[in-house]
């Protein structure tokens, strides 16, 4: 049952179709140097789709991109929750790295990228190091902060009872800290896509940024429309697969999922 | 939790020694050449560099020439998307219609991200200054935008049931009720703008712009001159870092006057 919030949505996105369309393809008053009218559109999204654009058809350059992601992703959050778990349980490990953390920090993950490419080239691993640079840090603190927001009783109890260390880290670390940890993947996934796309746009043999890259060299508006949709439209998929996997992982959570 | 606080000169030493394993590793795999100089020079190299770059010119101008080129166009974009955002925001956060017909778009279009415009931008506003700030709007856009919207959202119901018992038009509610009642949440979402803002900009100047720190940053790259490329990152984390600092400082100063106010 759609209400009237989301008619009035249809409305506008309609409304807005149908602007491009009479901007672009009636009036001219977009000329297609600035933008593509949908028929352009569609035109650069068939000759992706079948003959390809910057050596390969669309498929496989959003798969390589989805990939890269998936791969930094699951390095960052490897190492990044662990870190902040342990931070968030050791205060003489919290004390250790912090300042170093603090130095790094302030450094944007995309002023990394022409160190990746210096010492890895333009290959996968530059881009997955970056992503891990970007994707680590939210995971750590939220992890850190997940930790530390833990009711003292909770850690009495399960002490008392003689819980050996690593069921306290199964049983009760990793689950009372799993909303902030979710919380933590979100801003972690965000910034492996858009780390990514910079680093593809910068260089890149393969994948969706280097579609924009050389979509932007060839001055090919068509093509920068679908390679922006694509951006988008990966995100969208991979936000929305998060979003299940922790409505999974916390149905226990009356809190976390209303 | 698990273990008590540690005492000042507990959590001194720790950290000491962190700071001093991270620079002990990284000069020991420079020096010794475990890790090629040329592509990890020693911590004191690139502090050298960094001196050297303030006062000597590489890409075209001194390392304080590149940072100030930056920052126009980030103040720029910074002070662009605030004054869109937050008005937009507010009235949004007023007129339902309104929430309603720009929610949708703006939903579609946060899954793509800020640097993703970077063509767009350049082809429309040229790789000069009007790209950048374009993509640093992107970028900073949001968070003014979903701030200033919850806080007036979110304003205690009573007051705007009295305001408009008092029969308080459309501009003063806004102003007077939903404005200063959003305030703090603004200027949080002001802060992560600035961040995310800084960001778009390295972004920017990486792929498109003939000055600015991140030119200077992939020229280096191109000519394999990891000094000055790690210079430029603790520029920019510096600078970024400042930013932050400023504007903690003028967040605390806004709660003790509101508070005073109170």
């Amino acid at each position: 049952m759609i209400g009237r919030r989301g008619w009035i949505g249809l409305a506008t996105v309609a409304a807005l179709l149908a602007l491009w369309f009479v901007l672009t393809t009636l009036t001219g008053q977009i000329t297609s140097a600035r933008f593509p009218s949908p028929a352009e559109f569609s035109a650069s999204l068939t000759q992706i789709n079948t003959r390809g654009y910057a050596g390969a058809v669309l498929l496989s350059h959003a798969w390589h991109s989805l990939l890269l992601v998936l791969m930094g992703f699951a390095v960052a959050v490897g190492t990044g929750v662990p870190l902040g778990l342990w931070m968030g349980w050791n205060r003489r490990v919290e004390a250790l790295v912090n300042p170093v953390f603090l130095i790094i920090r302030p450094i944007p993950p995309l002023a990394w990228i022409p160190l990746a490419i210096l010492w890895l080239g333009l290959g996968d691993a530059a881009k997955i190091m970056v992503i891990w640079f970007a994707a680590f840090v939210p995971s750590v603190i939220n992890a850190f902060t997940g930790v530390r927001t833990i009711d003292r009783p909770v850690f009495e109890a399960a002490r008392m009872l003689g819980t050996p260390p690593w069921r306290m880290v199964c049983e009760v670390i990793v689950p009372a800290a799993s909303p902030m940890i979710f919380t933590g993947l979100r801003l972690s996934l965000q910034a492996s896509w858009t780390t990514l796309v910079a680093a593809e746009l910068v260089g890149a043999l393969v994948g969706v940024g280097f579609v924009l890259n050389m979509a932007q060299q060839d001055i090919y508006p068509g093509m920068i429309l679908v390679g922006m949709l694509t951006v988008g439209v990966l995100g969208f998929i991979t936000t929305l697969a998060l979003g299940h996997a922790e409505r999974r992982a916390l149905a226990w959570n009356v809190a976390a999922t209303d | 939790m698990n273990s008590p606080p540690l005492t000042f000169r507990e959590s001194f030493l720790y950290g000491a020694a962190g700071l001093f394993l991270f620079v002990g590793l990284w000069t020991l795999l420079s020096v010794t050449g475990l890790v090629p100089r040329q592509f990890l020079p020693s911590p004191f190299e690139v502090a050298g560099r960094f001196f050297f770059l303030l006062t000597s010119p590489f890409a075209g101008a001194t390392l304080p020439e590149h940072l100030s080129a930056s920052f126009m166009r980030y103040a720029y974009g910074v002070v662009l998307a605030a004054a869109i955002g937050i008005p937009l925001g507010l009235l949004m956060g007023w007129f339902r219609l309104l929430d309603d017909i720009v929610s949708p778009i703006f939903d579609g279009l946060r899954f793509i991200a800020p640097i993703a415009w970077v063509p767009f931008a350049a082809l429309w506003f040229g790789t000069g200054i009007g790209g950048p700030v374009m993509i640093i709007f992107a970028g900073a856009f949001p968070p003014c935008l979903i701030n200033a919207y919850r806080g007036a959202r979110f304003v205690e119901p009573r007051l705007i049931e009295a305001a408009r018992m008092l029969g308080t038009g459309h501009v003063r509610m806004i102003l007077e009720i939903l404005l200063p009642a959003a305030v703090p949440s603004i200027i949080a979402g002001l802060r992560v703008s600035a961040g995310l803002g800084w960001q778009s900009l390295v972004g920017a100047e990486l792929i498109v712009a003939a000055a600015g720190v991140g030119f200077m940053m992939v020229q280096a790259q191109g000519s394999v001159q990891t000094p000055t490329v790690m210079a430029g990152m603790v520029a920019i984390g510096l600078v970024g870092m400042v930013i932050d600092i400023l504007l903690r400082r003028g967040e605390g100063w806004l709660r003790r006057r509101r508070g005073l106010e109170a």
